[in-house]
């Protein structure tokens, strides 16, 4: 369904847009965090009808981008260990480690099986006694209370052949790095909606406070964003730069305290490498040392070796809103959906797949 | 990849799992991250785990355009699941 059907639908939406059309000001670029959030402004066509002084940039929530190509190689590595059974979310499959990807080790023999719920990854343990099952896990914080309870699950089952290869990142310390970079212009932050289920408002308050932009954590229909948009909107009017909830319906202040209760018992902040930021401080999880025999890193011993990006590739420039798809030279010609150069073309929440699946140009 | 679909739940066994209908579709869940769900409630699902409850009007609207989500944006990625 287009937005200009649902607009017939809904008393809302015209509001919104007047609103927001409105807006005639100096040029305003607002970041959306969340590669949910580009897939949804894309698909409902919101970015056309904003007007031209509105620019929305993608930022670097997309988990599967952000994974550096070293993380990949290590996975690939673990994968071709006997008796290793490597498992892992499906969107990880097809991104390029640097000469392989998961699903090319798959084909070539490798045991690799994707799974749904990190539950899955208990389950496969528990059958399967006389294999080494590695769970590759990437995520924001939307996933890891998930990823915590499967390893509580494995061991209150007492399985000793179960491992997790953590590849977990947090969201705040990311919009820290990026504002703190100085590199790129950002005026207000569309904030993702289902990380802020778990961790709430508090975490972002920084950004209102030390850099004194406003945020407004959003909801995911085309609804949703445009009163996120126009909520944005409304503070930079009245001069004010604070944290608001716009997707109430699902996000409390407070988060979801059991979820980050679990997710604290078995995690632990890390600095940690994402794809075009870099390290940043305090921005991973690794497992607590009571949990520490089950890591994959420490009881396979596999060394990190980073790969750089493919030569052309400029999916770190995009993660940080520098730079737009189109602006690579491989976009669309050597680089597509079928066979991509880099991770922001595998995953169906990076920046180039979705201009290149709604042929912006 | 941190995509959550809202179902509604419609019975709860002890051990935190319970079924969830997701507009016809049904699915075991997790309720270990939200035990206070009851039975009627609508809650929202990422990777088989529920992670809020959800206010029942907004919960119907969302459910009525996730089948629009799934034609467009969840199919592509389930190839490989
Ligand atoms: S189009 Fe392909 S090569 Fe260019 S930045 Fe995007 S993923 Fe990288």
């Amino acid at each position: 369904m287009s937005l200009s059907k649902r607009i017939d639908e809904e008393k809302f939406a015209p509001i919104l847009l007047e609103e927001i059309s409105g807006y005639a000001n100096h040029p305003l670029r607002l970041m959306e965090v969340c590669g949910t959030h580009t897939i949804s402004i894309f698909r409902s066509g919101i970015r056309s009808l904003l007007p031209e002084a509105i620019e929305l940039i993608s930022g670097p929530g997309c988990p599967v981008c952000v994974t550096p190509a070293g993380e990949i190689n290590r996975a690939i590595a673990l994968s071709r260990l006997k008796n290793v059974t490597l498992v892992t979310f499906g969107d990880l499959m097809r991104v390029p480690g640097g000469s392989s990807s998961l699903h090319r080790e798959r084909a070539m023999g490798g045991d690799i099986r994707v799974i749904f719920s990190p539950l899955d990854a208990v389950e496969i343990a528990e059958k399967e006694p006389n294999r080494k099952v590695v769970f590759f896990a990437v995520g924001f914080e939307t996933t890891s209370p998930a990823i915590a309870v499967a390893v509580k699950e494995a061991r209150r089952k007492g399985l000793i052949n179960f491992y997790l290869l953590s590849s977990q990142r947090l969201i705040p310390p990311a919009i820290r790095a990026l504002l703190s970079s100085g590199k790129v212009n950002i005026d207000g932050f569309i904030l993702p909606g289902h990380v802020s289920v778990i961790i709430g408002r508090d975490p972002y308050l920084f950004i209102a406070h030390e850099f004194d932009l406003p945020g407004v954590i959003t909801g995911f229909e085309a609804l949703d964003i445009l009163e996120g948009i126009c909520m944005l909107l409304r503070q930079k009017r009245q001069g004010r730069a604070d944290i608001e909830i716009q997707y109430k319906r699902a996000v409390k202040e407070e988060g979801n305290k059991k979820a980050l209760k679990v997710m604290q018992e078995v995690f632990k902040p890390v600095d940690a490498r994402w794809r075009g930021l870099g390290l940043i401080q305090k921005s991973g999880l690794i497992l607590r040392e009571e949990f520490s025999r089950i890591d994959a890193t420490y009881a396979f011993n596999i060394p990190y070796e980073d790969k750089a990006d493919p030569p052309g590739c400029l999916c770190g420039e995009i993660l940080q809103g520098l730079k737009r798809p189109p602006d690579c030279s491989l976009f669309g010609k050597r680089c597509t959906p079928e066979d991509p150069v880099g991770p922001c073309m595998v995953s169906s929440e990076g920046s180039c797949a979705a201009y290149y699946k709604y042929r912006v140009q | 990849m941190c995509l959550g679909i809202p179902g509604k739940i419609i019975s709860v066994r002890e051990d935190y799992v319970a079924e969830v209908d997701f507009g016809g579709i049904r699915r075991e869940v997790s309720l270990f991250l939200c035990p206070e769900a009851q039975p009627g409630d609508y809650v929202l699902v990422h990777v088989g785990f529920a992670i809020q409850r959800l206010e029942e009007d907004e919960a119907l609207e969302t459910l009525k355009l996730f089948k629009e989500i799934q034609e467009s944006y969840l199919e592509p990625e389930q190839e490989n699941r």
